[in-house]
């Protein structure tokens, strides 16, 4: 095994002020159809090993593919979205290498005839500008499957003893859209390529097409990264960081190519053209396959599968299917809401756009929806480290809670309490109330006593109210409510406290 | 009782069956008896032993009489059958079938049992024949001897020091030396039609994706195509029907209805047919042995006598077919066979002295143990075809040499309702002989393999016995795509007339095989 | 045209990953000569403006619909593999990822 010294970076600041970044985005994503690219098997995420294989997507001697009718649809959608010129005609391709986790030894996928190509996405930055990234291409391919590395340390693919494969993956329909090489971009290189495939990530999901979990591998993203001495200059050697998979460690990617190629030609030296990979935990890429010798995948026309000739009036059909473009309905629903550009940056950055939308479209205001989603829920989701879409709530229940608080039969702390029981699985808002007695005490004599126990519980403070510091009731309220475990109304509390000891004051 | 039950074309004895006088057992017994009697051994390797054809590389002496059996309870119930049903089939060993080992002839997959039948087994069981066994074959269908088989070579029953034919000579052989009425073979580049002719049989490649090529393990998948062997122009067409058809599970099967065959077989004619010889593969010039050409000739002038009306054409661009066929060949097949690698099935070899091998170097030394001399130099020269660099010259040059072929087949059947031709160029050649020249070997397929390029159904039948040798040769019919009811009326005017001529069958005229020590 | 070298082979070799011997490779770089002069005629026959073939019939758009189809049995997914562990495929250790 080889020991990697660290690389050399410098400081991004000074990377930037040296040389002109140029990006490359390669983005894959498995479509959400209910069965595989070329075979009837399921894609369900999660199943047991090789349990969802037949002859086809195990490779088998003498079997065949035939091309999935949705997943040749939602290429087509997919390219139009990204306003692609959708192909006459074309081909699939083999790409030929060995690979253990690849059963047919190629792997089926389009060459020089990608059924989309000679598009473009508009990106939305954080400061609300707008940045054009052309894109090159949309082919569709197969997933390959996956292997676990036996022995060894931490069960990576260095030093294991040997491997394990599974092929339910394989076969998965995958898209891959390639940007054409992105320039222009100056420091902001990192944030664009984030912005990219966040926009994208939008707009796939907006589709319908994919799930889009960049964690679950739904969304992986391939950043080529290089540097030039100016804008003007030709394009230098690239890198390519395969899979980053998560948006901030696209940013974070390309943000240490950028400073680890500034150093190598800072020092004199030559960008190796290489796989590189991105490793979470430390924040730096490593050096993988060198491409010095490139690869021969002796590209050919699939035989096994007849060319795509997609029919214009079908093409024409399903560009009426395409939905609003991401930042046309933000733009929309920020007016329809009334949020200031910050809420509504609040909400987008928080990933809570269509939980806002579906939460409203449940009843609740604009605002209190997106302060459910961007304050108590985000920090919840932050805190358990998943993403927000994936908490143990719906849109229906959060609206439903807001509900519970406005017309009075919770505070918003009981309404939190309440959100821990919905949250345990303990039902809906109703029944969570119900089951836990999540109930204002209204009943005055109970309050009443409650009051009279916090004051002369507490004299000295009841005393400062009586000469005057009504700021001090503060204390009692506060006393009163832990009394009620919440159950109470504060401002009818503080309402009966200065009624007993400040009467003049009403 | 059995000697004339082998003796049976596939038709009659189908007729015998429904007519219960016959049993499928006794019928299967029969030909299972004949295999014991005349294939031969095999060693604990799988490898031929001793005399014999050696036709079959797996007989499935069980399951064969339990299909037959259930046939037979079937028909006792008054149950409709199909036609065929309780008739023996004997599968070339490159459909992949269940129950039943499917090696492709190599030592790669020796022992592998498919999970799944192949469409064209599939249909062979719906339709209730019974499946004797899997045949031998040039391993990977690459050869024209059977020669290349890691199991070691196919006899001709015609001459046991000859060659069957290849790379399906082990299905043309098993009929010509009546261990089977009918079977199945596939026709890549002359792979059922070159077998038929130099063992006086009939073999016929159907349109490009009439049947199915699912579970048929792909040599070049698209020249691959399945199809029927027999020893009589109808018993091929009973066939025919059987297996052919559209198939989902394979994306370039034809949508189309298939042609007629069975009817057309039964009223063979050729008065006023438009009968095109091919004046490129005329027979002429050098490589065509003198006898193969002579009785061409004469089946011509039949077919003259019949009422046809020949006309010559010109298909210039054949002269390159074999060139184009080599490297279009190659290049699939490099891709296909690239799955064989130790993974998930077949053999897998260490290399030697190598402390803790990597997954690549376990693929490469299994493949170089797993494969013979021919499929590696295919699998090289497609890899070199297809390489970067190369790919236009080669492999893309050859693909518009194939355009050529087709518009020059376009020409010719706008002149001609079909075209005929020797089917190979020699007769048999004794086992040996080409394997240390693989051009030599090559040309065996020279009229054959036009058809496959451009997709158009092609059968071969008995012309005659050559002069110099007395062995079979064979003349090969070529039909416009999806006209193949035509080869049929056409085959069976032609069989008609020549059986009429020679007094009997020509397998009449097979030496009876020396019993061969059964040490299966 | 051709003139392959035994180097040219052993590349070749790699990339088809067969672990060919030294006498192999003397002799498929000899035969391969000989046989790359024979199918280089392919070359001289059809003018530019000759559209290739791939498939020799011209369907299109086949496909079939996205309904799911009973998956193999695992055990007989696993009944072929020369090794099997945890319901995986059991391969020797893996060079380096693609």
């Amino acid at each position: 095994m080889t020991t990697t010294l660290p690389d050399t970076v410098v400081p991004y600041e000074e990377a930037v002020a040296a040389f002109d970044p140029v990006l490359g985005l390669e983005v894959h994503v498995e479509l959400n159809t209910v069965t595989k690219m070329f075979c009837g098997c399921s894609t369900v995420f999660g199943a047991a090993p090789n349990t969802q294989v037949c002859p086809v997507c195990l490779g088998l001697p003498g079997a065949l593919p035939v091309l999935n009718e949705t997943a040749l649809e939602s290429a087509v959608r997919i390219g139009l979205a990204l306003n692609c010129t959708i192909a006459d005609w074309c081909r699939f391709a083999r790409k030929n290498y060995f690979y253990p986790d690849m059963p047919k030894n190629f792997q089926t996928s389009q060459y020089d005839e990608p059924i989309a190509y000679d598009g473009w996405l508009d990106v939305e930055l954080d400061d609300g500008s707008t940045f054009r990234v052309e894109i090159e291409r949309a082919h569709m391919e197969e997933d390959t499957g996956k292997s676990l590395h036996v022995g060894g340390a931490t069960g990576r693919i260095h030093g294991a003893e040997y491997s394990l494969v599974d092929y339910n993956r394989a076969g998965i329909p995958l898209i891959e859209i390639v940007t054409k090489p992105i320039t222009g971009t100056g420091a902001r290189a990192p944030e664009i390529a984030r912005a990219y495939v966040a926009t994208l990530r939008d707009l796939l999901k907006a589709l319908g097409v994919s799930d889009v979990r960049m964690e679950q591998g739904s969304l992986r993203c391939d950043a080529n990264v290089s540097l030039r001495p100016s804008p003007d200059a030709p394009f230098g050697t690239r890198s390519e960081t395969k899979n980053v998979n998560s948006l901030r460690s696209v940013e974070r990617a390309v943000r240490y190519e950028i400073s680890r190629q500034a150093a190598v030609l800072r020092d004199g030296g030559r960008v190796v053209q290489e796989t590189r990979h991105w490793h979470e935990d430390t924040g730096v890429t490593t050096s993988g396959r060198s491409k010095e010798q490139a690869e021969d995948y002796r590209y050919f026309p699939e035989p096994d599968l007849v060319p795509i000739a997609p029919e214009r009036t079908w093409v024409d059909a399903l560009r009426g299917t395409l939905p609003e473009p991401p930042a046309q309905r933000r733009r929309r629903l920020q007016a329809d809401w009334g949020y200031t550009e910050l809420e509504m940056r609040d909400v987008v950055n928080a990933g809570a756009l269509d939980l806002v939308t579906e939460t409203v479209a449940a009843g609740a205001s604009p605002a209190s929806a997106r302060k459910w989603w961007t304050q108590e829920l985000a920090r919840r989701a932050n805190a358990e480290g998943v993403e927000l879409a994936s908490m143990a709530v719906t849109p229906a229940q959060v609206a439903a809670l807001q509900r519970l608080v406005d017309d009075g039969t919770l505070t918003d702390s009981l309404a939190r309490q309440a959100l821990d029981g919905v949250l345990a699985g303990e039902g809906d808002p109703d029944q969570v109330v119900a089951a836990r007695g999540l109930r204002l005490v209204s009943d005055d004599a109970a309050l009443g006593e409650a009051v009279d126990r916090a004051i002369a519980a507490n004299p000295d403070v009841a005393e400062k109210i009586r000469g005057g510091k009504v700021q001090a009731a503060g204390a009692l309220v506060g006393a009163v409510m832990r009394d009620m475990r919440g159950q109470a109304d504060a401002a009818k509390v503080r309402e009966l406290v200065l009624s007993r000891l400040a009467p003049a004051d009403l | 009782m059995t000697e004339s039950l082998i003796g049976l074309t596939a038709s009659d004895l189908a007729s015998r069956l429904a007519a219960g006088e016959v049993s499928a057992v006794e019928a299967t017994q029969a030909h299972l008896d004949r295999i014991a009697a005349v294939d031969g051994g095999r060693d604990a390797d799988g490898r031929a032993q001793g005399p014999g054809v050696h036709a079959f590389l797996h007989v499935a002496n069980e399951r064969a009489l339990a299909d037959a059996a259930d046939v037979d309870a079937a028909r006792a119930r008054g149950d409709a059958l199909p036609t065929l049903a309780g008739v023996p089939i004997a599968v070339k060993d490159v459909l992949a079938t269940t129950g039943m080992p499917t090696t492709c002839g190599s030592r790669i997959l020796r022992g592998w049992v498919p999970p799944y039948d192949a469409t064209v087994v599939r249909r062979l069981r719906e339709h209730r024949l019974v499946i004797l066994g899997k045949t031998n074959m040039d391993e990977f269908a690459m050869g024209s001897s059977t020669e290349h088989s890691a199991y070691g070579a196919t006899r001709n029953p015609w001459d046991t020091d000859r060659i069957p034919g290849g790379s399906g000579g082990g299905s043309a052989a098993s009929l010509a030396a009546f261990e089977a009425p009918l079977a199945i073979g596939t026709d890549t580049g002359g792979s059922i039609r070159q077998p038929a002719a130099v063992t006086g049989t009939v073999g016929v490649k159907p349109t490009y994706g009439a049947v199915s090529r699912y579970g048929l393990v792909a040599l070049a998948s698209s020249l691959d195509q399945a199809g029927p062997c027999a020893r009589t122009v109808l018993d091929a067409a009973l066939l025919h029907e059987v297996v052919a058809g559209h198939d989902p599970c394979d994306s370039t099967s034809l949508p189309t209805p298939v042609p007629d065959v069975v009817a057309a077989a039964r009223h063979g004619d050729v008065a006023g047919l438009r009968i095109g010889i091919i004046r490129e593969l005329a027979g002429d010039g050098g490589g065509w042995q003198a006898g193969v050409k002579a009785r061409f000739d004469e089946a011509v002038e039949a077919l003259v006598d019949a009422g046809a009306k020949i006309t010559e054409v010109s298909c210039p661009s054949f002269t390159a077919a074999l060139a184009a066929y080599y490297l279009i060949l190659p290049s699939e097949a490099s891709s296909n066979l690239a799955k064989f690698d130790a993974m998930r099935y077949g053999l897998r070899v260490y290399p030697e002295g190598v402390a803790d091998p990597t997954a690549e170097q376990v693929m490469a030394a299994t493949r170089e143990a797993g494969f013979g001399d021919e499929v590696k130099r295919r699998i090289i020269l497609g890899t070199y075809a297809l390489s970067s660099g190369y790919y236009e010259a080669y492999y893309g040059s050859a693909q518009k040499v194939r355009t050529l072929i087709q518009r020059d087949f376009e020409a010719a059947f706008a002149q001609a309702d079909v075209l005929v031709s020797p089917t190979a160029p020699t007769t048999a050649f004794p086992l040996g002989d080409k394997l240390d020249d693989p051009l030599a070997m090559y040309l065996n397929d020279v009229a054959t393999i036009p058809a496959n390029l451009a997709g158009v159904p092609g059968m071969s039948l008995p012309s005659g016995l050559a002069d110099e040798d007395g062995l079979p040769t064979g003349l090969q019919i070529l039909a416009p795509a999806n006209a193949d009811d035509r080869l049929y009326r056409v085959g069976a005017a032609l069989e008609a007339l020549l059986v009429d001529r020679w007094g009997g069958p020509l397998l009449d005229r097979v030496p009876t095989l020396a019993p061969a020590e059964a040490s299966r | 045209m051709s003139a392959i070298s035994r180097d040219e082979v052993a590349h070749l070799a790699a990339l088809a990953r067969i672990d060919l011997r030294p006498d192999e490779l003397d002799r498929l770089a000899k035969e391969l000569d000989v046989i790359l002069d024979a199918v280089a005629t392919v070359q001289q026959v059809a003018g530019d403006d000759v559209p290739a073939t791939s498939h020799p019939m011209p369907l299109t758009n086949v496909t079939r619909p996205d309904e799911p189809r009973p998956s193999l049995p695992v055990e007989a997914v696993l009944a072929g593999a020369p090794e099997a562990e945890q319901q995986r495929f059991r391969v020797p250790r893996i060079l380096e990822e693609d």
